[in-house]
């Protein structure tokens, strides 16, 4: 049999995308056996040019991890489904947006004037911004142009799976790569985990009652570490995202941000996450009822912390 | 052209349904701005709803449950009285104005409560002007 052809790269992410990839350990080798890597920004020198030159669907594999911010990221992504035949959205960023996605609060300008003019280490006197075409005496510079509004790889290119996490567990990569290397690929559309459950149902912690009086933030309160988080106050997301993880942040006293994205059957992870936590508030009283709610200090970034681009509203409204 | 404000009302089976539907026997006058849609309790209006109808293109959202207490279900209303203040606080970050959303009260004795909230409502989402929806809109930005 011949070897498959796998490509893997990134787009608007951190780079962790490709450490979670090696954290699959020596399964690598047997990966090696099977798949010979084509693509591979981060490891290897092949340049867009090369892949430019490949006929389409000569890739059987592409990892594509990162959210959709810049045009090289938006033609990179094109280019990469022309050429592959099973495209994966590898990560959160790819799937939901991810971290990168929260730039969906602000717009462009609103980002340069942070980046490049406000931030206390920044030193541009003459308040340069980036622009997409610059005049040298070699001759004209250009480089990407930059978004207003991230977006997710399903809502530029079509997908044929989805690897969730931020970043994926060894185990979620293995799966899936077992899955195509067996030739065992599940239905188009799928997003591939152990456990199509909430986290709830990987984690150990007991439940009981959930009645909270007040919310806390994980610095304010050290949790006790065999009961429920979200019941001692914690914005845990376990209940609003899928499992197959095996739950190691509440194994480690820290709450779910909701890394795996939404269960299936979810359209909108942040509102249904509001909507739990809203229904665990100890009490009829309005006014207390609000108290408790301004415990809360960043509702979109706790409930959308992962899926803003891909969320129903998509973007803040910006003036 | 005049804008015409369009909201998605909410309205639960037992008080604030049967509150309209008195508005409308008594013949009292009353904005028609408000899409009714009837759902068994306010306590089954998933935050979800809300933020689909803004996601579709309403201008504005009310949820009208039965006075705390009231419930036919004992409890369902205090969870929206719960949610909808969270979800308001969310929306408020998201650069949707307060007005756009309104919870509250109506029993099914209170037509003429029906009708000022209504009223009052379309005249402030009117002032407001359209909702413009951020997920037709973004193309790249």
């Amino acid at each position: 049999m011949a070897k498959l052809k796998l490509a893997l790269y990134w787009a608007s992410s951190c780079g962790g995308c490709e450490i979670a990839q090696l954290q699959i350990g020596d399964k690598i080798l047997k990966l090696a056996e099977v798949a010979d890597i084509v693509f591979w920004p981060v490891a290897i020198d092949v340049k867009y040019k090369d892949v430019e030159a490949m006929p389409e669907k000569s890739i059987d594999v592409c990892l594509f991890n990162g959210a959709i911010r810049t045009s090289e990221q938006e033609h990179m992504a094109k280019m990469l489904r022309e050429k592959s035949k099973v495209l994966i959205a590898y990560g959160a960023c790819a799937y939901g947006g991810g971290i990168p996605g929260l730039g969906n609060m602000f717009n462009r300008e609103l980002i340069f004037e942070r980046a490049y003019l406000e931030t206390p280490s920044t030193d541009n006197k003459d308040k340069i911004l980036p622009q997409t075409k610059c005049k040298v005496p070699e001759g004209e510079l250009t480089i990407p142009e930059f978004y207003d509004t991230v977006k997710t790889l399903k809502q530029t290119v079509d997908i044929d799976y989805v690897i969730p996490g931020c970043p994926p567990e060894a185990r979620t990569t293995w799966l899936a790569l077992e899955a195509l290397i067996e030739g065992k690929l599940p239905p188009k559309g799928t997003v591939i985990t152990h456990n199509a459950k909430a986290v709830c149902d990987d984690c150990p912690r007991k439940r009981d009652v959930k009645k909270v009086k007040k919310f806390y933030r994980t610095f304010e309160i050290i949790p006790e570490p065999e009961i429920c988080l979200l019941e001692q106050g914690l914005l845990c997301a376990g209940i609003a995202t899928r499992g197959g993880c095996e739950a190691p942040c509440p194994q480690a006293n820290m709450p779910c941000t909701g890394c795996y994205g939404p269960v299936d059957g979810v359209i909108d992870q942040g509102a249904h996450f509001l909507s739990a936590v809203a229904s665990v508030i100890d009490s009829n009283d309005p006014e207390e009822i609000q108290r408790i709610i301004d415990g809360i200090h960043d509702p979109v970034g706790t409930f959308y912390r992962y899926s803003l681009p891909d969320s129903l509203l998509r973007r803040a409204r910006v003036k | 052209m005049n804008f015409e404000p369009r909201i998605v009302g909410f309205c639960c089976n037992w008080c604030s349904y049967r509150g309209a539907d008195l508005a409308g026997t008594a013949r009292m006058k009353c904005s028609p701005n408000v899409r009714i849609i009837r759902v068994m309790c306010s306590g089954r209006v998933e935050p979800t709803f809300v933020v689909k109808a803004f996601e579709l293109g309403a201008d504005g959202v009310l949820v009208l449950g039965c006075h705390p207490g009231d419930c036919h279900y004992s409890e369902g209303n205090y969870k929206t009285m719960r949610r909808m203040p969270l979800l308001k606080k969310m929306l408020a970050q998201m650069g949707v104005e307060e007005e756009r959303m309104r919870l509250d009260w109506v029993s099914a004795s209170e037509g003429d409560r029906f009708v000022s909230i209504v009223d009052d409502m379309t005249a402030k989402v009117r002032a407001l002007g359209p909702f413009k929806n951020n997920s037709k809109e973004a193309k790249h930005g």
